[in-house]
């Protein structure tokens, strides 16, 4: 499992922000071609973010490209970054699993032989793609998370986006349901006022309630925030390990369920002990622990 | 060898970025660089060693090059001055180097 606690978004045509880009150590870093790029400028960000790709250092962070939409400039972007090895393509406004076969065909077209195949994250910003969200995450095995996109999903909705965001609940939970079931990742919208720390804070506990495995982020001031709500707590990583030992001595004892502090412990708990026991694994939080 | 047809440009003024300007150079000219950089008595001479290869790799001479240095690094340079000849009208041999 991959960890996209944060997912930081990088102006692709900005040469400062792509060479720092590997500095705030968030869990992936986007480098973006479209929204943050002016039509006259997408050839330039283009060349750009290849040659970065290519020599800037991104340290742990996975590298993953936002291209433009496939009726627009997908197919050139492809072309000239999927040689370049990105980690992954987040790929904007799908709205089905036939734009998910389409861009896969533009992949595997413009991967080198031997490259580690190029993973695929489905942007889902419209009510059409929230409808398919399930489709579209069981579309291939590329597709290893569903992110959503609140800011055009509201304008497609005619709703006002408000920082409350009761106008995207149905699309959060939806997506999170279909990545779920499709054992893939779901990642939450950004939270746009970069200067409110306190309503990121509320908007991204929030998400991690829901389900949310991690969050977009549009500044680097957001990413220890979203990385503390992400990550297991000490007291998160204690009821685990309980979790675990109580598991363990009930099956020595020939019994597939236990009780900790009163409470059962069945199956569905114990993979969340170990889904939490996992993250801290990674995030080496079992190490500081003792 | 190729060349240019039309002036072009590609990036910015902004730190960290290079300014590049293209423009169709006379017969047998060959490649000529002007720059002009905040680092030109450390870097100057890499900077524009960065840019002749790169438009020596394209195969084009016959070409005038202004570059306007902000501290770019070698990858911004390079992509600056391929965005440039593209703009240029210079059919690069290969997209991406």
């Amino acid at each position: 499992m991959d960890l996209r606690r944060s997912m930081l978004f990088i102006p692709g045509n900005n040469p400062g922000m792509l060479q720092n880009g590997g500095v705030f150590g968030a869990d992936s870093v986007i480098l973006d071609l479209e929204d943050a790029v002016a039509p006259m400028e997408k050839d330039a960000a283009r060349f750009l973010v290849a040659h970065a790709l290519r020599t800037v250092d991104y340290g742990s962070s996975e590298t993953v490209i936002r291209i433009n939409p496939l009726d627009t400039f997908a197919a050139a972007d492809i072309k000239a970054i999927v040689p370049c090895c990105p980690d992954a393509i987040l790929v904007p406004k799908v709205e089905s699993a036939a734009d998910i076969h389409q861009v896969i065909a533009m992949i595997a077209a413009a991967e080198k032989p031997g490259q580690t195949p190029v993973k695929i994250i489905a942007l889902l910003e419209t009510p059409c793609g929230i409808v398919e969200a399930y489709n579209i995450a069981k579309a291939d095995p590329r597709v290893v998370a569903l992110a959503l996109g609140a800011e055009d999903y509201t304008a497609g909705l005619g709703a006002m986006r408000t920082k409350e965001g009761t106008e995207i609940f149905t699309a959060r939970t939806v997506l999170i349901n279909a990545a779920a079931a499709a054992g893939i990742q779901s990642i939450d919208t950004p939270y746009t006022d970069a200067n409110d720390e306190e309503g990121l804070l509320a908007d991204t506990e929030l998400a991690k309630r829901l389900g949310f495995k991690g969050k977009l982020s549009i500044n680097p001031r957001q990413i220890d925030v979203i990385h503390n709500v992400f990550s297991p707590s000490l007291s998160d990583i204690d009821w685990a390990e309980q979790v675990i030992q109580a598991i363990r001595k009930a099956e020595s004892e020939g019994s597939g369920v236990a009780s900790l502090n009163g409470k059962m412990v069945d199956l569905p708990i114990v993979n969340r002990a170990e889904t939490i026991l996992h993250l801290a694994q990674l995030l080496g939080l079992m190490e500081e622990k003792k | 060898m190729t060349s240019i047809t039309k002036t072009a440009q590609a990036g910015t003024l902004e730190s960290s970025d290079v300014m590049i300007t293209v423009a169709p150079g006379t017969q047998g000219s060959g490649i000529v660089i002007e720059l002009e950089s905040i680092v030109l008595a450390q870097y100057g001479e890499e900077i524009k060693a960065v840019v002749e290869k790169t438009v020596k790799t394209q195969e084009v001479t016959d070409i005038y090059i202004k570059a306007a240095d902000r501290g770019a690094l070698d990858c911004t340079i390079c992509a600056r001055t391929l965005t440039a000849l593209s703009r240029a009208g210079a059919v690069l041999k290969e997209e991406m180097l």
